[in-house]
């Protein structure tokens, strides 16, 4: 079976600085993949060369066997390769309900079209309140993003990815910047995931990467430091003292600053 | 598991309240583009103007005119956050276009002649579209401003053909219909641009209340969240600049039909940049505030004129450093402001 997502031997370097190096990463159908490292081990950069937000200097990125390499950003979203974003990226000036619904416009195609009014397609608007349903956002269907906490807008983060139908979700830190008392209602929509997509998740709590994942890469100054299940990584001594212990945070802020 | 906290039973208390929350958001998205009363205003005043100011219909003409160019900015600098400061190249290509056909061709059926500007200036837009749109911001601003002046300096150097800044000597614009002359009064052009005002305001508003016209906001509101969910943004970004310089074109077309003239001028930066001051002065993305903010900036240019032929344009700055101080959102943000304020303390 082809693998959803497959990256081989990924390089990419901002000026003299490597930030990804010769990273490997495969993605089954259905997989649940945490990917952990310090502070500066290149896990965003990774995300922003799988969906195509950066070109990678050297290597291939392959969506469903497919080599999208150097397809555009755009193109590699329309086969079904979905993220969220560390930092919100919302419409924060519209309603969380048009939000959902230019996901699902522009995955249809429906934004192709300049003459009928936007609410004309019944199915359109119910499909994203079914989205908002199953995070329990409908009471906030109305809201505009920027009257909502942050911790709903994360949720509405993950709804939109969701309204994508993506075969692949690459999920950045879906819980940072939330309190502690909220942030399970994100973990828990994210454990609830359709069991069909392939999830990728950068996270920092390890209860989480724990409870969630089946298989964790550990990303060390932009290569793969060690890759294994979590009953593995969790009894390997090197990932301790790298990842929890001082030394692994020092070279993360060396190699963040 | 946590999870089982969170998954609140479906009681029917529950699922009734879901429903109707439902129903309340879904009935929002499909009125939102159902027309309100007061949309109405813009077109009852045009046509009181008609009957109070008889004798003032060429500048009213001018007036419909400078809305039509306004409304274009609109849907690219209102609606798609496309910052230009060369707008004024497509409504000088639609004048040029009329002017040339006219003078030099002797083509001076004025309804035809408009159409072809359109045309020509929306492949205009087409072509500088596809290229500058790359860009954004400074760099944006930048490029179509060098756009516009390009055009004018090779019209300046084929002065031959444009009559340079003298203009397009000895426009005979053709009877609208083979029987409507452009009296001394401009009453029947002020109708014929009224109309086709309607008709430009009727299409634009059918495409920002279009999901095409949403996904436009979504370019303006956040690019990166665009290009993540498989957005086209410059295909969308070039189709919307192609139809605004359509727009643009015809405003230019009517220009050049209704005054009989046109010079190099039309390319100005001022052109572009007054157009954006009208348009900020009334308020971005929301259509009306094109309407009010050209006729305001029209009127007060005018009369201003008259009162000190020298110092006008302290008023108009003037008046630019309030809106931008204190009402960001354009005049009509006042209004609205206003009209909320009033409401309130009519309730309380």
């Amino acid at each position: 079976m082809t693998a959803a997502l497959q990256v081989e031997k990924l390089n990419r370097s901002f000026g003299a600085l490597p930030v990804t190096r010769d990273v490997d990463l495969t993605l089954e159908r259905g997989a649940r993949h945490a990917l952990i490292g310090p502070n500066g081990a290149g896990k965003t950069t990774l995300v922003n060369l799988i969906t195509g937000v950066l070109k990678p200097h050297s290597g291939r990125v392959l969506l469903n066997g497919q080599d999208i390499t150097s397809t555009s950003q755009t193109e590699r979203a329309r086969r079904g390769l979905a993220r969220t974003f560390q930092i919100n990226q919302l419409f924060r000036g519209l309603t969380v309900l048009e939000n959902i619904v230019m996901a699902i416009g522009e995955r249809d195609g429906e934004n192709n079209n300049l003459w009928r009014p936007a609410g004309a397609k019944p199915s359109v608007i119910e499909e994203a309140l079914d989205h908002l349903e199953s995070l329990r956002l409908v009471d906030d269907a109305l809201k505009l993003i920027r009257e909502l906490p942050y911790g709903r807008q994360r949720l509405v983060e993950i709804a939109i990815a969701l309204a994508q139908k993506p075969r692949v979700l690459l999920l950045d830190e879906p819980a940072a910047g939330v309190p502690s008392s909220e942030s399970h209602l994100i973990l828990d929509v994210v454990a609830a995931l359709d069991p069909d997509i392939a999830v990728l998740i950068i996270e920092h709590d390890m209860d989480v990467v724990f409870r969630f994942a089946k298989e964790i890469t550990v990303l060390v100054q932009g290569a793969v430091f060690t890759h294994g299940t979590p009953e593995q990584i969790m009894k390997d001594e090197q990932v301790r003292a790298v990842y929890l212990g001082e030394e692994g945070h020092k070279a993360g802020e060396r190699s963040h600053g | 598991m946590a999870a089982s906290e969170t998954q609140t039973p479906a009681t029917p208390a529950n699922a009734a309240a879901t429903s109707s929350a439902r129903a309340r958001a879904a009935d929002f998205i499909v009125k939102r583009h159902y027309l309100q009363w007061w949309e109405a205003l813009p077109w009852v005043l045009i046509i009181a103007a008609y009957f109070i100011f008889p004798d003032r219909m060429t500048f009213g003409t001018q007036v419909l005119i400078g809305i039509m160019f306004a409304l274009s900015l609109d849907l690219i600098l209102g609606y798609a956050g496309i910052v230009t400061l060369g707008h004024a190249l497509f409504f000088g290509i639609g004048a040029y276009t009329v002017a040339l056909l006219t003078a030099r061709w002797g083509w001076g059926e004025p309804i035809s002649s408009m159409l072809i500007a359109i045309v020509l200036s929306a492949v205009a837009g087409l072509i500088t579209g596809w290229f500058l749109l790359r860009y954004r911001g400074l760099t944006l601003l930048m490029l179509t401003l060098a756009a516009a002046i390009l055009v004018q300096e090779a019209g300046n150097y084929r002065s031959d053909i444009t009559g340079g800044y003298d203009g397009v000597p000895g426009m005979e614009i053709g009877k609208l219909f083979g029987i409507f002359e452009n009296d001394l009064y401009g009453r029947n052009y002020y109708i014929y641009v009224g109309v086709l005002l309607f008709i430009v305001w009727y299409v634009l508003r059918r495409i920002v209340y279009s999901p095409y016209g949403a996904a436009l906001t979504g370019i303006r509101e956040n690019v990166r969240r665009m290009y993540a969910i498989g957005s086209p943004v410059h295909r969308r970004l070039v189709t919307a600049y192609t139809i605004a310089a359509g727009i643009a074109g015809m405003a230019g077309a009517l220009f050049a039909q209704s005054t009989a003239y046109a010079t190099l001028g039309v390319f100005d930066f001022d052109n572009s940049a007054k157009v954006m001051v009208m348009l900020i002065l009334g308020g971005t993305g929301r259509l009306y505030g094109a309407f009010i903010g050209a006729t305001v900036y029209l009127v007060l240019e005018d009369d201003l004129s008259k009162l000190s032929p020298t110092f006008w344009q302290f008023g108009i700055g003037l008046l630019l450093v309030l809106t931008v101080l204190f009402a960001r959102r354009g005049l009509l943000g006042l209004i609205e402001d206003a009209l909320k304020y009033i409401r309130r303390g009519a309730k309380s």
